[in-house]
């Protein structure tokens, strides 16, 4: 349908539309025109996707100056091709039904692994491998190296590329990652490097976060957008947790032998080349003596990671004298590593701050912080003068480097802790030295300061107030929409009780209890029993699934279980889990029904839809708590405090909240869709906990469903189950939660009548006054 | 009726049949009674026509034993040792266990076989009256109509008998129960084994190789539940434990199924991050969760929860992996694309530029699968479908997912027909020339006819036969719909419709020979040619004769069609030989 969103032309690829999604656009548009940021919550399953893209689009196609790129940051993979499949729907859409049709681009740019059609390179499994590979065949000076000698192997698709390709644009049209490769085989252009150049001139991007995010991967492939971008982050109920992750690093014992190692290699080839040829050395010398920029750098393919600073903090000044000469540069890398093998050898733990690890270093082995700064690029030139065709056996080398370059550059919001052991296995000695990012709007902050508009949208978004405080920014909108319901097809309850009046808790007093597991288990029994299809529960950790499982196979659950379903569950190893998880969504399609148990911010928590009969009841076995033992935790929270005034335990309900509405929200995918929600935890039912769930959730959650025993639930899940297995048509929808273009017309008329009414109203008492 | 040559087994006093007192003779290839002094065997079963034996419930005060047989019929045997109820069940017993040992050598495949055929033409009356028109008029062999014929009943039938699915708790279901001495108790059924069996391939394949040979049944299933591999919490087993294989195998099985991958992209977790990073950056998830707990009981029991519901799934999924078991359209994620036609553009176009090039199949077929799971997912039914198909009616929205409706302007014209006429419908024969110009001749010749008659008609004989030719006349009743119904006697219908039925099976197995590419094919034909030529005489022509003797007025006009169709088959089948020859030649 084409229609009017505060009088913006939007061409919306389906005959219906949701009255939240067309709430959703006017919100949107508003940001848009302020060219402000915003903050949307809209449950999963209403279409989030479509209207974000149709809005924007249309926008651009409107104002073109205005706004002159989307860029679309979504989570995973799959994801991320949903939207492309859904913006690939819009411009069909746009082709068919609008004069003139926009040409844009639209594509996406995923790693390496996904996009190699090289026929050995891609046959790699890991990404490091294909990286490694791909960076081994394209980089400058391999070849140069073959230009020299043909025996020297390169890849065909990017010769093909940078032959032909680089001049020309890519045709007008939507290319998902599979258009990509078909692309590039017919031209025999590599597809990866295509789309590296294309998303400069797309005017729609679809990747995923870490290439807007992590500086060191965004300064090498988002360089070049312009300001006059709307940028959004969906799924974005993670997102402080991704930017936390992209400025932060972790060295184990492992690391420092392997850097070790490949330091040992470098001061080999160091010593080879001198005798070869010094002139390799010499030039790049001289470089960094006169403080040229590498003049290939611009050679992208030559760069894998960039400076893992954020853009604003790389020192342009020219590389300190002490280590511009390869050797002295090696030797400084040795000390350091040294250093760190010492600061490992610890037996306590010990918690620092980057300052005062920048004063221990100089104190102890002379290392001043500015050289430290440089370490990462230093060590990339010096990779890039060696030539090394194998980069993957540097990888823990480049780690090294980019702590010594952060731990120089940040000294706020940053923490060192050095634990010597596991808590869990205190006598097998394991240190580990986190440098840990506590402040997520450090990695935030040049996006929010680049784009115009940035968009954080995500189903569940609840406590709103949270994300301005903990990003540090100022949404012009921040808005939360539900869900307008023809019918009640989510059924969200509080188990607090068993049947034997036992309270049920997943709090850590009673987390062990025999009473409370046995509840635990027949409440799944009993809902095994009444539920058709999937179901889906998860427990707060991986090691709580595991305590539980043992004693309900002890108690004789799992066999009572086993009549009704079969059983899957999650499991620390990914490819496991994805067979088990194909297994249970084909015994959900062959009717036999299955319950699946995984752990809340788990893999399958935050990527999988158990959408339909592959869910259709959702246990959350407690509240999902982060393990507040964790050190890196307490530091965060102790951060939050200070600058953030937020309190440590508003943070953790916060966090424990979104994974628990994260988790139920994973059955319901859409109005025709239906699915129970059952949260197990007496702890639930408590103002704090409820307050805080997504609101389209806490609309059905009544008073009367907030303090149930196991056999009130069930059958009040009876008789609401038996009302939703009744017919359910789009006639019945229409009108209420669905609209078509007249009806959305009626209510804008309305809604506008009213408005003059009232002013009218205000108007006439002004005039008795 | 000699029992001399015969070794008696068993002989067995005081039994009672039919109210007679006799003796109950088990031999070796038949039971048999005779009654009291007599000379004469009364009873007599080949242990080949004996079905099963029933014997009386316990604590039922007449003590029997039944024999029944292939044909349904029973014959009851009454023990009445006078010694009393005990020595009554014993001699029972004793028959029993007998018959027991000696029965089964006896069970011939064969009679089940008949037994299913027979089974089979009971329940579908139409393919009994074929068998009756076909078989016993000696047109076709009962071989030849079961092999081409009744095929599909034959199959259907097979898989009509559905298979019991293996509960997920069958191992539950072996509830040990402790005896009380500090043993434990396991009942196990039939059933239970059947299901170990299916589930557990690599257990049947060890009782397969042990069981006589090595050990006892017993001893067998002892071991067994003795094994770490029957109880979950197994960690590694010793060497002695002649499980240990199986549970290896079971684990080799699984792991290569895991290397193989989800196959549905939307659920393979290890294809859902996008960093290219190494490990020891924050970003890099992997180790960041992984808090390993030690406690590899616990990993191992849930490892083979998921191990036993992955096999329990296996054994109902080779059952039913026949086309579309499924009920819902979004769930095939691994079938082949191309079962389903989903009818969008953008698939579409990617089906197009996917067969475009003809690199690696696999590689085609991945993304296709890939796209249409993905349409799958972001399709909202309510919010209609995405509208790029759409044409000037875009607002009947669900024109889409209904198919279309089969609409007729006119139904009896649907239903009748159009009208026979010799005249035309001969027109795709390969007729000859002379064929047609004759025809035409002969109605030209007819047209001279009319016109000589024309003119010489009288006016009253006009009127008569304007009248015969008025609807209730006699000349139109030919034209009237029932007319036929009414003239023709319902036992003539009826075998009509008979033959009708023959006729078309027949002609179906002929045509579905063309175009005779193989031998086998060619043998077919020529053997299929002969058997309508057979039917022709069986079955065509003295229907025929006995049209022509009882309903004069029809006469040839009933079977007419069917000669027709004879006659093209015929024709082709010489146009056929006669290219053959000409070909070898």
């Amino acid at each position: 349908m084409k229609l009017s969103v505060d009088g913006l032309l939007v061409y919306f690829p389906y005959e219906y539309i949701y009255p939240e999604q067309y709430a959703y656009m006017l919100e949107l548009k508003r940001s848009l025109d302020a060219k402000g940021h915003c903050l949307l919550e809209m449950p999963s399953g209403t279409g989030k996707t479509a209207t974000l893209l149709s809005l924007i689009v249309a926008y651009m196609v409107e104002y073109p100056e205005t706004v002159r790129k989307l860029i679309y940051c979504s989570r995973t993979v799959p994801e991320i091709e949903k939207v492309i499949a859904e913006l690939q729907n819009l411009m069909a859409y746009y082709e068919r039904h609008c004069p003139i049709p926009p040409p844009f681009t639209g594509l996406v740019l995923s790693s390496r692994k996904n996009m190699c059609i090289h026929p050995e390179v891609s046959k790699e499994r890991e990404g490091k491998a294909v990286d490694g590979k791909c960076y081994g065949l394209t980089a400058s000076y391999i070849r140069d190296r073959h230009e020299m000698d043909t025996e020297t192997p390169i890849c065909q698709y990017f010769e093909g590329f940078s032959l032909e390709g680089k001049e020309s644009t890519l045709p007008v049209g939507v290319y998902s990652i599979d258009d990509l490769k078909e692309y590039g085989r017919s031209r025999n252009w590599c597809p990866y490097f295509l789309a590296r150049y294309a998303i400069a001139h797309a005017h729609i991007v679809v990747y995923s976060y870490h290439y807007l995010l992590d500086p060191k991967i965004a300064q090498v492939v988002s360089k070049e957008m312009s300001r006059e971008s709307c940028v959004v982050f969906d799924e974005a109920h993670n997102i402080d947790n991704v930017c936390i992750d992209s400025m932060s690093v972790k060295i184990n014992r492992r690391t420092v032998e392997r850097s070790t190692n490949a330091l040992n290699q470098l001061t080999k080839m160091v010593q080879d080349i001198r005798e070869e040829d010094t002139n390799r050395l010499n030039e790049e010398y001289q470089r960094m003596v006169q403080g040229l920029k590498d003049a290939s750098v611009q050679r992208d393919t030559d760069m894998i990671l960039a400076n893992p600073v954020l853009p604003n903090d790389v020192l342009t000044e020219v590389v300190p004298g002490n280590i511009r000469n390869a050797d002295h540069f090696l030797s400084f890398l040795r000390r350091f590593i040294e250093y760190i093998k010492t600061r490992l050898r610890v037996h306590h733990v010990v918690q620092e701050s980057p300052a005062g690890f920048l004063k221990d270093i100089s104190s102890k082995i002379c290392i001043e912080r500015k050289p430290l700064r440089f370490c990462a690029e230093r060590l990339s030139s010096l990779l890039r003068t060696l030539e090394i065709s194998d980069m993957t056996e540097f990888g823990a080398l480049t780690l090294i480097t980019h702590f010594a370059t952060l731990v120089s550059t940040y000294t706020k919001g940053f923490t060192i802790i050095i634990e010597p052991f596991d808590d869990k296995t205190p006598t097998v000695s394991n240190p580990i030295l986190h440098f840990s990012c506590l402040d997520s709007s450090i990695a935030m902050a040049p996006v929010f300061s680049r784009f115009q508009t940035v968009v954080i949208t995500s189903g569940t978004l609840s406590p709103m107030d949270m994300y301005p405080k903990i990003l540090d920014f100022d949404p012009v909108v921040m808005s939360s929409f539900t869900m307008t319901l023809a019918r009640p097809c989510l059924l969200p309850m509080i188990v607090s009780k068993g049947n034997d009046q036992v309270t049920i808790s997943s709090k850590f007093e009673t987390r062990e209890d025999t009473a409370v597991i046995r509840n635990y288990g027949q409440l799944l029994v009993e809902v095994a029993k009444t539920v058709p299809d999937g179901i889906v529960c998860f427990f707060t950790s991986y090691l709580y699934l595991e305590s539980v499982v043992a004693s309900w196979y002890d108690q004789g659950i799992v066999d009572t279980l086993l009549r009704y379903k079969l059983l899957f569950i999650e499991t620390q190893d990914n490819a496991e889990t994805s067979y088990a998880l194909m297994n249970y969504v084909k015994a959900c399609d062959c009717g036999r029904g299955a319950v699946l148990l995984a752990v809340a911010r788990g893999k399958v928590s935050e990527g999988v839809d158990f959408d339909h009969h592959y869910g259709r009841a959702v246990l959350m076995f407690g509240i999902p708590y982060v393990y507040t033992q964790s050190r890196i935790l307490k530091a965060r929270l102790d951060y939050l405090r200070d600058q953030f005034q937020i309190r440590e335990n508003d943070f953790l309900t916060f966090d424990a909240m979104r994974h628990a509405a994260q988790c139920v929200g994973r059955a319901l995918r859409g109005k025709t869709d239906y699915g129970i929600m059952i949260f197990a935890d007496k702890r639930f039912s408590r103002h704090d906990k409820r307050s805080r769930l997504p609101k389209w959730i806490q609309e059905h959650l009544v008073d009367s469903f907030c303090n149930l025993s196991t056999e009130e639930a069930v059958q009040l899940a009876r008789r609401w189950l038996r009302r939703m297995a009744q017919p359910f048509t789009r006639e019945d929808q229409l009108g209420i939660s669905l609209l078509t273009l007249a009806q959305l017309e009626n209510m804008e008329q309305e809604k506008l009548e009213r408005q003059a009414q009232g002013k009218q109203g205000v108007g006439g008492e002004v005039q008795e006054l | 009726m000699t029992t001399s040559s015969e070794d008696v087994l068993l002989q067995m006093g005081e039994v009672r049949y039919k109210k007679g007192d006799g003796t109950l003779y088990v031999m070796n290839e038949r039971v048999a009674w005779m009654a009291e002094h007599r000379d004469t065997v009364t009873v007599s079963h080949r242990y080949a026509d004996i079905k099963t034996q029933k014997i009386s419930p316990e604590g039922k005060p007449k003590v029997q034993l039944q024999v029944v047989l292939h044909d349904g019929n029973t014959s009851t045997f009454h023990f009445v040792n006078r010694q009393g109820q005990p020595a009554m069940l014993a001699d029972r017993d004793k028959v029993k266990e007998l018959l027991q040992q000696l029965l089964p050598n006896f069970k011939r495949k064969v009679d089940k076989d008949l037994e299913d055929k027979n089974r089979i033409l009971v329940e579908n009356p139409n393919l009994l009256q074929l068998y009756k028109d076909l078989v016993i008029t000696k047109v076709l062999t009962s071989d030849e109509f079961w092999a081409t014929h009744a095929k599909d009943h034959a199959l259907k039938k097979m898989g009509k008998s559905q298979e019991i699915g293996v509960s997920g708790a069958f191992l539950a279901d072996i509830k040990p129960q402790t005896d009380g001495c500090n043993g434990l108790k396991y009942n196990l059924t039939s059933d239970v084994i059947h299901c170990i069996f299916k589930t557990y391939p690599a257990v049947k394949r060890k009782h397969f190789e042990n069981v006589p040979a090595k050990m006892p049944e017993s001893e067998f299933w002892t071991k067994f539940f003795q094994s770490h591999y029957f109880h979950r919490d197994r960690l590694t087993a010793g060497t002695k434990d002649i499980f240990t294989e199986c549970g290896k195998i079971d684990d080799q099985a699984l792991k290569a199924a895991v290397q193989q991958g989800a196959g549905d992209p939307l659920l393979d977790l290890k294809k859902f991050e996008d960093v290219p990073l190494e490990e020891g950056f924050g970003s890099v998830a992997g180790d960041r969760n992984v808090v390993n707990s030690g406690n590899i009981v616990h990993q191992n029991m849930i490892k083979r929860f998921n191990q036993h519901s992955i096999m329990v799934l296996k054994t109902c999924t080779n059952v039913t992996s026949g086309p579309s078991t499924m009920t819902n359209g979004t769930n095939n994620a691994n079938g082949p694309v191309s079962q389903s036609a989903y009818t969008n553009g953008l698939n579409g176009k990617a089906s197009a530029t996917a067969t475009k090039s003809s690199a690696d199949q696999v590689d085609k077929d991945e993304p296709q699968s890939k796209k249409q799971r993905l349409m799958e997912k972001i399709h909202y039914e309510d919010l209609g479908d995405p509208l790029v198909e759409a044409d000037d009616d875009a607002a009947n929205g669900d024109r889409a997912s209904k198919s279309k409706q089969f609409e007729l302007s006119k139904v009896e014209r649907y239903l009748n027909g159009p009208v026979q006429n010799s005249m035309y419908d001969n027109h795709n024969d390969p007729m000859s020339l002379e064929e047609v110009q004759y025809k035409l001749v002969r109605n030209s010749e007819s047209w001279l006819n009319r016109n000589v008659q024309r003119t010489f008609i009288c006016s009253k004989a006009a009127v008569n036969a304007l009248g015969e030719l008025s609807p209730g006349g006699s000349m139109m009743r030919g034209f009237q719909e029932q007319s036929a119904g009414q003239l023709v006697p319902s036992d003539f219908q009826r075998e009509l419709r008979h033959l009708y039925l023959s006729l078309s099976e027949l002609l179906k197995h002929f045509w579905s020979c063309f175009p005779p590419t193989s031998e086998e094919l060619e043998a077919k034909l020529q053997r299929m040619h002969e058997t309508l030529q057979r039917f022709k005489m069986a079955k065509l022509v003295p229907f025929e004769n006995r049209a022509m003797h009882e309903l004069s007025p029809l006469r040839s006009s009933l079977t007419q069609h069917m000669n027709q169709l004879l006659r093209t088959a015929n024709g082709k089948f010489a146009t056929w030989k006669e290219r053959k020859l000409r070909n070898t030649r």
